[in-house]
């Protein structure tokens, strides 16, 4: 018999799942680490453990992209109209306000001109943070402005998409914004200029079957969720079983799709060498 | 055969069984019953009207989805002539929920691209319920090169629940076979026409509906997420698809009120699957007349207008615009 009783592994367990303290200290999802927010902030929101990637909102992306002072924001006053005066559970207004006080954003992309590097570019960076950074007719309208004014201005173009995909609540009017954004997307490219489209987690659906699928060259962050349909939906769908790591940006690399998985700190440089090659 | 009667239309049989009754009844007993008879065809009529004037979204969308509509194949032989088939996008093989080729309607020589669905088990395990793969999207733009090469008129048939959502359609990038399609129809130099027949289900649908005219039959419908789907993710219950339906704003009127599309195309009353012959020639008439003025415009001038048609698509708010 043993002299001391067995440790109780649920309670240990059970204390490991204890929330932390809000806002000082975030768990890493992946292996599980607890990083003080500084740390990981230093760190580009990256796990100095394990690399996952964590969420990283537009302003921190810019930030990490661009030379200092070099930004100039397009169309931040743009915001959204429910025109369907949609009404399901929540409204569509209810739902815009409580998004825009959380996150401080008016909708779930900021774009402008900006030097990676000091390479001329436009620039769009999608905020998963906002509802889903899901397209409506404002993201689609200031990513065809910047592509646009890109093309204009002879400027190599850089999306750094996340999206959970069309925004419904806006209706067909949302699916329209991926015609739209192609279309500017096929003019640019008309003009011989580089399109470089980074794919973030997660991007799906209508973003994915649109400007994110179209770069001349498509980089990803590792282990990013990438896809047209969810995984759940493809389950219900087919009643197949999913092969291991499906989805994952890796598995597009090995289906040919994504030219290269870039970790975070990596990016702008990256993305500098790049445009360097495509003479922008 | 009649058609197979849908839930809201239970009345209008039930009227016309007792018609049925009352016209045995008197010829059994041998009685005048004409005026009985005459009253209870004028409520028949009435009710009918009642009921096919007051559509609500979701009773359109039970329409769309009848089994005995016309389907794209069926308008391939009654409102086109000589279909030939054209098989396969060059890459992985052929689709066959976007069958495709030439066809001629009037004096036009066209490539039409269309999705298919079956009406039985087996049809539709071959159609695979008219969810194209990416092969049938890149066969479509595959066949758009060669309508642009040879100033042919292209005309779209779109009746899809969506594009599929399976590992193999992920594995071979159904998302970048849409995107491409919608940036290469965007530029292609020659007169594209689209017509949603029946289901017009998100960027499966849109994936051959960027066009110089978009125009839809009565009771199709065209959704950015099924009715269904919407349910489920805003009431969290797909039993909710109704209301979704209505909210979603995806009919042919709602829908050309918002700018989406072009033209509504009539269909027959109680909708296309009791009448198909006289939707079929509904639908060639349409196509033609935008045909007629399509192609005689200057590829340039297309270009631009179908680049401003989309690009003015969507609302914000703009300040400084009140």
């Amino acid at each position: 018999m043993a002299i001391f009783p067995k440790p109780s592994l649920k309670l240990g367990k059970n204390l490991k799942k204890r929330d932390m303290p809000e806002g000082l200290w975030q768990k890493c999802p992946e292996c599980g680490e607890v990083i003080h927010q500084l740390e990981l902030s230093r760190n580009l929101k990256v796990c100095p453990k394990c690399d996952h990637h964590f969420t990283f909102s537009a302003a921190e992306r810019i930030q990490s992209l661009l030379d200092p002072d070099t930004f100039q924001e397009f169309d931040a006053e743009l915001a959204s109209v429910d025109v369907l005066n949609f009404k399901g559970v929540a409204t569509y207004r209810d739902r815009l306000k409580s998004y825009q006080a959380k996150t401080g954003l008016r909708d779930a992309v900021i774009t402008g001109f900006g030097s990676i590097e000091g390479h001329r570019s436009g620039l769009a960076v999608m905020d998963f943070n906002f509802l889903a950074a899901t397209m409506g007719s404002v993201v689609g309208e200031k990513i065809t402005r910047l592509i646009e004014r890109s093309t204009a201005d002879r400027r190599a173009v850089v999306i750094v998409s996340a999206s959970g995909g069309a925004r419904m609540y806006e209706g067909m009017l949302s699916l329209m914004q991926m015609a739209k954004t192609s279309g500017a997307l096929a003019r640019h490219a008309e003009a011989r200029l580089p399109y470089l489209s980074v794919l973030t987690h997660p991007t799906t659906a209508g973003v994915m079957a649109s400007y994110a699928s179209l770069g001349d060259l498509i980089l990803a962050e590792p282990k990013c969720m990438v896809g047209f349909a969810g995984p759940r939906v493809i389950r219900e769908t087919t009643h197949q079983e999913l092969p291991p790591g499906f989805q994952t940006a890796e598995f597009l690399k090995e289906h040919g799709f994504i030219d290269l998985i870039v970790h975070r700190r990596d990016l702008r440089s990256t993305l500098a060498r790049l445009l360097d090659y495509l003479g922008a | 055969m009649k058609p197979a009667p849908l839930d809201f239309e239970k009345p209008i049989l039930e009227l016309e069984k007792q018609l049925e009754e009352l016209r045995k009844h008197s010829k059994l007993q041998a009685i005048d019953l004409e005026r009985e008879v005459k009253s209870m065809e004028a409520k028949i009529e009435s009710t009918r009207r009642e009921i096919y004037q007051n559509l609500s979204a979701w009773q359109r969308i039970q329409i769309a989805r009848h089994t005995a509509r016309p389907f794209a194949l069926d308008y391939l032989r009654e409102a086109f002539t000589e279909f030939v088939e054209l098989h396969g996008d060059r890459l992985f093989g052929d689709d066959q929920a976007m069958p495709a080729g030439f066809a001629r309607l009037g004096q036009y020589r066209c490539v039409v691209l269309a999705h298919q669905k079956g009406r039985d088990t087996k049809e539709n395990i071959r159609r695979n319920f008219g969810s194209a793969h990416p092969e049938g999207y890149r066969k479509a733009l595959r066949l758009m090169r060669l309508a642009e090469k040879f100033q042919l008129p292209v005309v779209t048939l779109i009746d899809t629940p969506g594009a599929y959502p399976g590992v193999g359609a992920e594995e071979r990038h159904i998302s970048e076979s849409i995107a491409v399609n919608l940036r290469e129809m965007m530029q292609l130099r020659t007169a594209i026409v689209a017509v949603v027949i029946g289901e017009g289900g998100s960027g499966g649908a849109l994936g051959i509906g960027v066009a110089d005219r978009v125009l839809m039959l009565e009771n199709a419908y065209y959704s950015v997420i099924s009715p269904e789907g919407c349910a489920a993710i805003l009431w969290k219950h797909r039993s909710h698809a109704p209301e979704a339906a209505e909210a979603l704003k995806l009919t042919a009127f709602d829908l050309k009120q918002l700018g989406i599309i072009d033209a509504v195309i009539p269909e027959p009353t109680g909708g296309a699957h009791h009448d198909p012959l006289q939707t079929a020639l509904n639908l060639r008439a349409a196509v033609l007349a935008q045909l007629d003025v399509l192609t005689k415009k200057k590829v340039s001038v297309l270009l631009e207008e179908r680049y401003e048609k989309f690009r003015q698509m969507g609302r914000v708010l703009e300040p400084g615009m009140g």
